[in-house]
């Protein structure tokens, strides 16, 4: 369990007032544009930033607590700290670096073994090479196994994709999943990304200007309508929890079923049963007074007009109810005029396109 | 080739060199570590004090050395009283001599070393664990070391031609004091030393861009070897 509350000011005007708890394990996501102040967060964690106020504990043991001066140097804190530019030590080959945290962390507290990082992350052909030798994505996974190895009690990882291409970022996506599934322990991951929060994270804190404008499970904080500035108007959708109900495979289609519908998507690679988050934009969902006949769009879903926002330039945000589930849609204000459409009203909502992310049940923090 | 009284004067001054710079590199280290990462009152002067030597006169910091470290010095007096040690018209005040005049040149270029090591590789050290010092011998050190050792190198050839401050602190004392620069001195006030000062002056100009070459060439590899090539 991570307890953060903290402030800080520095001159040039950057505040931060951020207060949030993380559980015990799986990814707590801290998202926002660059600037937020997400990146400060885990350096005041890391007791690379000391607060101006406030108090910081992990698993019950304070790191920061500006009101009983206490404020653990960093070493003495064991967090591992995946940083943007992997940070590699150029002169040690990848075994050394990967063992220079190993070495100093102490006997009876190794619980995380070498064979096994260096296996869950792919790098046992890279350990002889030295860190210029390596692709940015192997520096990235050197870099989490190093991490790992110093046996922390928290892993903070801030942005390691972003120095990336979509390439390597598709390279590494999956270990941070295997990361998140097998090693039992709290992450704090920094993202101004979207599709790596909704693929990784169970909670996310949101920022802005170094204020925190949400925490909460991901799909809650994606509802949140203040998020709209912050994700940007075309990435905002509604995140809905599934579960896999059958596979078509003449095909090449699956089901997924939510509380209140069906969702036809591209065959999942997960059984039947298996939990699913199908993660919808707005600006993919239409909307039709009738059930329209003879379209190639294949979910059509019944839904109930909850809200209209007018907002300034074209766009209009409709929230759609679909039984106990929301759904977002983005349509212009000329489309709202013309189909009168208002609050209260039935509805057919045609979902273009669903992304899905297969993630693992038993990986969702308790 | 050359004559057992050059020989003398070439050993004395390699001998001189090497220890000057033995002695002060750790010093060297140590003050360019707190000149680069350090912020105290009183910086600046300390600055100041450290690069003296190297725009004053060298027979001024000769005579300076002479009133702190003589046989009547501030210092000196209790160097001969509790230890024994004397440095007028010894190898080991020659070595003093060289030392303070190329202790600037050598914190300068670990300065620099030291000012190139990317601050953030040591924040990442101190996230594994390492203490402050530890850190500083597993990562600063090894990456700042082509400069400390190119500094090296630049103070034992910079100590090689030591003249102004070592004759006027230990004098020319042949076999104790008289390095090459001061036997070339020496040999130009004799009526056939000609000869002499040539071929000391040759030794001089060899061992000079030895010296200079062999920096080039240990920093190139060590680069390499620590990965920054």
């Amino acid at each position: 369990m991570i307890e953060i509350d903290i402030r800080l000011a520095r001159p040039g005007g950057f505040s931060l007032a951020a207060a949030f708890s993380a559980p015990a394990a799986g990814v707590t996501a801290l998202f926002g544009r660059s600037g937020a102040g997400k990146t400060t967060i885990i350096q005041a964690v890391a007791g690379v930033v000391r607060p101006d106020a406030g108090r910081i504990v992990v698993d019950g043991e304070v790191f920061f607590d500006q009101a009983r001066g206490i404020d653990l140097p960093i070493e003495a804190r064991r967090v591992g700290y995946v940083f943007q530019d992997a940070r590699l030590f150029p002169h040690l080959s990848v075994d050394s670096n990967l063992r220079y945290g190993e070495r100093r962390a102490r006997a009876t507290e190794r619980p995380i073994r070498f064979e096994a990082v260096v296996d869950l992350l792919g790098i046992g052909h890279l350990l002889k090479r030295r860190p210029h030798t390596l692709s940015g994505g192997e520096r990235q996974r050197v870099a989490i196994g190093r991490a790992l190895l110093a046996q922390p009690r928290l892993l903070l990882m801030d942005e390691p994709l972003a120095a990336l291409d979509e390439a390597r970022k598709a390279e590494i996506l999956p270990y941070l999943e295997r990361l998140r599934d097998e090693v039992r322990l709290p992450i704090l991951y920094v993202s101004h990304s979207i599709d790596e929060v909704v693929r990784l994270a169970a909670l996310m804190v949101a920022l802005a200007d170094g204020r925190q404008i949400a925490a909460g499970p991901v799909a809650e904080v994606m509802a949140n309508p203040e998020l709209l500035p912050v994700i940007g108007r075309f990435d905002v959708g509604a995140l809905l929890e599934c579960t896999v109900a059958r596979h078509d495979e003449a095909f090449a289609l699956s089901d997924l079923t939510f509380p209140g519908g069906v969702l036809r998507v591209p065959q999942v690679g997960r059984p039947v049963g298996a939990a699913v988050r199908a993660r919808v934009r707005a600006r993919d969902v239409a909307i039709a007074l009738s059930r329209p006949e003879e379209v190639s769009v294949s979910n059509l879903l019944s839904a109930r007009i909850e809200a209209v926002r007018m907002q300034e330039g074209p766009y209009a945000d409709i929230e759609l109810s679909v039984g106990p589930s929301r759904l977002a849609s983005m349509v212009t204000r000329e489309s709202v005029a013309r189909l009168r459409l208002a609050p209260g009203q039935a509805v057919w909502a045609m979902v273009k396109s669903v992304a899905v992310d297969s993630r693992r049940p038993e990986s969702e923090p308790s | 080739m050359l004559t057992p009284e050059e020989w003398i004067a070439v050993r004395l001054s390699l001998e001189v060199a090497f220890w000057a710079t033995f002695w002060s590199l750790p010093f060297a280290v140590l003050v360019a570590w707190v000149l680069a990462r350090l912020d105290f009152p009183g910086k600046g002067l300390l600055d100041g004090l450290i690069y003296l030597p190297l725009v004053l006169p060298k027979v001024v910091v000769g005579y300076l050395l002479l009133l702190t470290l003589g046989a009547r010095g501030a210092i000196g007096q209790y160097l001969d009283a509790w230890f024994g040690i004397k440095l007028i018209f010894t190898t080991a005040g020659a070595t003093v001599a060289a030392a303070v005049v190329s202790f600037p040149l050598t914190v300068n270029a670990i300065r620099l070393a030291l000012e190139a090591v990317d601050r953030g590789l040591e924040v990442a050290a101190r996230t594994l664990g390492a203490s402050r010092l530890d850190v500083f011998f597993s990562v600063t050190l090894p990456l700042m070391l082509p400069g400390v050792l190119s500094g090296a190198l630049l103070a034992i050839a910079s100590a090689l031609g030591e003249f102004g401050a070592t004759i006027t602190f230990v004098s020319n004392v042949e076999g104790q004091t008289r390095t090459i620069p001061l036997a070339i001195y020496s040999a130009t006030h004799m009526p056939d030393g000609d000869a002499m000062a040539l071929r000391l002056t040759v030794v001089s100009v060899v061992l000079a861009l030895g010296a200079l070459l062999l920096a080039g060439l240990v920093d190139r590899r060590i680069r390499v070897m620590i990965g920054r090539a």
